[in-house]
């Protein structure tokens, strides 16, 4: 649970990090990406973006560029339309705080 | 039972009649080491490692369904849609090689074919589908017999069918039957078919393939595989609907419909299917003598408490397949509501996903996604608005569709 060791020591210095209930929130909203980005965003293949690790305001940005339809895909704008704004801060959260 | 994994289970499995040991940290036990157990095997570890985790299963290896119909036309092996357990293990995973032949869901104990039981705090059970031979006439003799196949669990079956279909002469005919939904994997047999098309069309030009569907119409991306048909297997290619198989008689090799008798040189008839034996023997099942209703919040099966079924065996939720990416994503429900529960916590209802990418040819696929979310007013999952299916069939999709099969695999096993 490297996430859980990050999680409490980044804690530790930024009082102002998300709550654990937040932390597992955004884990579960991006284990189903796992099966096209790999387990926890590390990718298996070079097809793929690795998500592990992205800025977070990136993934925001491009989820939001994808379910508005202002970037072309072949399968995210449809994924992408199925999270909120909220649902979308959470999962990046988590994935910009996963080891690459 | 490997005398390894007996020394590391000693402690966890009694021998029959013997009062079962009670585990010093919170055991689960996993039944099943496909898409889903597989996937909670290894996820429960991932976000659990206080939690001991025992997956049993039958084979040394997973044969994937998933890219097993490329096999068939010659465009993978089956090396590359095997994989064994050992990353399993390496995640703190005991994998216990045995067959699970009774669930005491009072007693909350696991029985093994090779004798013993194992006390489980959990269970998840994630047994795949197993085949009702019975509503096709003949079919189980005419199995035996070699003379029809199903090759809808991937493995032995699948090298035989491969091998029918090499030896097959050119001009001959391939038939491909197709139960009433639900089966395992909607658009598997509408992908099988074009598989074996793609590798006539090459091979053995002469020769047909006859879908004989039980369905009215191609129940998954039915537009995109009727495209490609007519563009990429003219001739070759012929789709029947409302074609059920009732009967098989292997003499004549012979498929029986309601109405004629369809007489062809490959015989692949896919049974209508159920959740697998185990369920049915620990009576998970709670729907049309086939599947079992779960609680789709935890995953928490509606017959027995304690006990979570995933993946085909579940009675799918509104618009969800019975997919690989479904089994893994049930597992990661399932995964997360056990770790809650032990840990004394309610779980809160997920956000899952599901994505079924089908080859039409061999660098061309097709490919439907959805997202599915709790629906409090109607207590179930529910597709979201915004999901659908590829633009048009492309290599883009067939690239993707491999990085899809590579990562899931290792998403499941690695
Ligand atoms: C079915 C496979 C699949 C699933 C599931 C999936 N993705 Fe993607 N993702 C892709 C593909 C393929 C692309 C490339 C764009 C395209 O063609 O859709 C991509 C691109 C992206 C990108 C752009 C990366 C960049 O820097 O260019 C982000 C961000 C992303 N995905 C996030 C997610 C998140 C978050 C989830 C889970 C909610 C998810 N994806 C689930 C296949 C998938």
């Amino acid at each position: 649970m490297k996430f859980l060791i990050l999680a409490a020591a980044t804690l530790a210095v930024f009082p102002a990090f998300p709550s654990f209930a937040q932390d597992v929130q955004g884990r579960n909203l991006a284990a189903g990406c796992a099966i096209c980005h790999g387990t926890e965003g590390r990718a298996v293949t070079r097809d793929v973006v690795p998500l592990a690790g992205l800025p977070k305001e990136h993934i925001v940005t491009q989820m939001k560029a994808f379910r508005d339809g202002t970037r072309p895909a072949t399968v995210m704008h449809q994924i992408a339309k199925g999270y909120s704004d909220s649902q979308i801060d959470a999962l990046a959260a988590w994935f910009a705080a996963q080891k690459r | 039972m490997k005398r390894r994994d007996f020394l590391k289970l000693a402690g966890a499995v009694s021998m029959a009649g013997c009062a079962s040991a009670v585990p010093s940290r919170a055991r689960v036990v996993v039944i099943g080491g496909g898409f889903g157990g597989a996937t909670a095997a290894k996820y429960l570890r991932l976000w659990d490692p206080s939690i001991d985790v025992v997956l049993v299963e039958r084979e040394n290896a997973f044969t994937s369904c998933p890219i097993s119909n490329l096999v068939l036309a010659g465009y993978s092996s089956m090396q590359e849609i095997s994989h064994g357990y050992d990353a399993l293990r390496r995640h703190g995973v005991q994998v216990v090689n045995d067959e699970a032949v009774a669930i005491d869901a009072t007693k909350k104990t696991v029985r093994l074919g090779r004798g013993g039981d194992i006390a489980y705090e959990r269970l998840i059970v994630s047994p795949g589908v197993d085949f009702n031979f019975g509503e096709v006439q003949g079919y189980e003799t005419a199995m035996n017999a070699g003379r029809v196949l199903h090759a809808w669990r991937a493995g032995p079956q699948t090298l035989a069918l491969r091998t029918q279909l090499e030896q097959m002469r050119d001009g001959g005919v391939y038939v491909l039957s197709i139960p009433q939904a639900p089966y395992r994997c909607p658009p598997g047999p509408y992908e099988r078919a074009s598989m074996v098309a793609a590798y006539f069309k090459q091979a053995k030009p002469r020769s047909k393939v006859l879908v004989l569907d039980a369905n009215p119409d191609v129940t998954s991306k039915a537009g995109l595989f009727k495209a490609a048909w007519k563009d990429l297997y003219p001739g070759i290619l012929e789709y029947r609907g409302n074609a059920k198989a009732v009967g098989i008689d292997a003499a004549s090799s012979t498929v029986k419909l309601e109405v004629e008798d369809v007489k062809g040189d490959v015989l692949n008839v896919i049974p209508p299917q159920r959740a697998g034996n185990i369920a049915q023997q620990a009576g998970l099942i709670t729907t049309n003598n086939r599947w079992c209703d779960v609680d789709w919040r935890t995953m928490e099966s509606k017959a027995a408490p304690g006990v979570h079924v995933l993946g085909d065996a579940t009675l799918s939720a509104p618009a969800m397949p019975k997919s690989a990416s479904m089994a893994n994503n049930h597992a990661k429900i399932a995964a997360a509501a056990i770790v809650e529960i032990l840990g004394g916590r309610t779980p809160a209802p997920m956000q899952i996903l599901n994505t079924c990418y089908s080859f039409v040819s061999q660098k061309e696929a097709i490919r439907v996604s959805s997202v599915h979310a709790w629906d409090e007013k109607d207590r179930t999952l529910k597709a979201l608005p915004g999901g659908g299916v590829s633009a048009a069939r492309s290599e883009a999709e067939g690239t993707y569709a491999w990085s899809w099969a590579r990562t899931i695999w290792a998403d499941s096993f690695g």
